[in-house]
């Protein structure tokens, strides 16, 4: 019914499908928290991803003036910090006031090869996208075979 | 939580975390204030640009929606991540006073500006008292 468990093959076909059961199952939800991560609704929130080459963190903080970011970063430590003002309007009456306002940090633990001489960073539509440059030597590099 | 929020309903849960029970789409944060005018809403979508951002009103129902996109490596690797959903929705029901056919929006670095007048005709005026 399973087919010859046997069968090199077939043992790999099985667990490339346990994966996608566990894929599917758990989607991203599966990816580790940071530890200085922060809970859901915090502001700003942020998204880490890396290629070989380079590590992209973005920042969804909506409403900022570009000047009003404040990042440094320390070996592989960034650290971004900045505030937002809020729009006051002492005639209106407020229903509701959901949406952060005032200073904020936030510290996110890069991979350790980040190279802190080459960061980039633009602005756009509300999203910081800070761009680091992975050192040189730990690039993947293939090893050729004699 | 409903989906549908009154738009000028004081809640007690106004604290609460928006995003927390959605698994599908996110409930972008939102400020809703009133002055002589109408009402004007301001919604957080990060990432959404003007072309990617759909409003739809009819008489009583206000629907935001917005697709947020980012730019990506294509063999880019998530190492962590907050935000788990690219779509933002979230809706409102208006009443008869405001008037959903003048509703006005404008976008700036991912912040949404609703502006709902109040009809024409129901707009506060000045009650002059006259001495006799």
């Amino acid at each position: 019914m399973f087919g010859n468990p046997l069968e090199i093959d077939g043992l790999f076909d099985h667990l490339r499908r346990m994966e996608r059961t566990v894929d599917q199952l758990f989607g991203n939800r599966a990816m580790p928290a940071g530890i200085r991560s922060v809970s859901r609704g915090s502001f700003p929130l942020v998204n880490v991803g890396a290629t070989d080459a380079e590590v992209h963190v973005y920042l969804f903080a909506p409403g900022i003036e570009s000047r009003d970011f404040n990042l440094t970063i320390q070996k592989n430590l960034l650290m971004i910090s900045g505030q937002r003002k809020r729009e006051v309007n002492d005639k209106a009456t407020y229903f509701r006031r959901e949406r952060f306002d005032g200073e904020f940090k936030r510290v996110i633990t890069l991979p350790e090869d980040v190279d802190p001489q080459q960061v980039s960073a633009v602005y756009r539509d509300g999203v910081l996208q800070i761009v680091l440059k992975r050192h040189e030597n730990s690039k993947p590099r293939q090893i050729q075979v004699n | 939580m409903p989906d549908t929020q009154h738009v000028a309903q004081r809640t007690a849960e106004a604290g609460q975390q928006p995003g927390t029970d959605h698994a599908y789409h996110l409930v972008p944060p939102a400020d809703i204030l009133e002055d002589g005018g109408g009402i004007t809403l301001r919604l957080d979508m990060p990432g959404v640009s003007r072309d990617r951002l759909r409003l739809e009103a009819d008489r009583d129902t206000l629907l935001i929606e917005g697709e947020m996109q980012i730019a990506m490596a294509p063999d880019m690797t998530p190492l962590y991540a907050d935000i788990q959903s690219t779509r933002f929705s979230r809706s409102f029901t208006l009443s008869g006073e405001l008037d959903a056919e003048k509703i006005s929006a404008s976008l700036v670095n991912g912040v949404l500006a609703v502006k709902i007048p109040l009809r024409s005709e129901l707009k506060p005026r000045k009650i002059e008292v006259q001495v006799s």
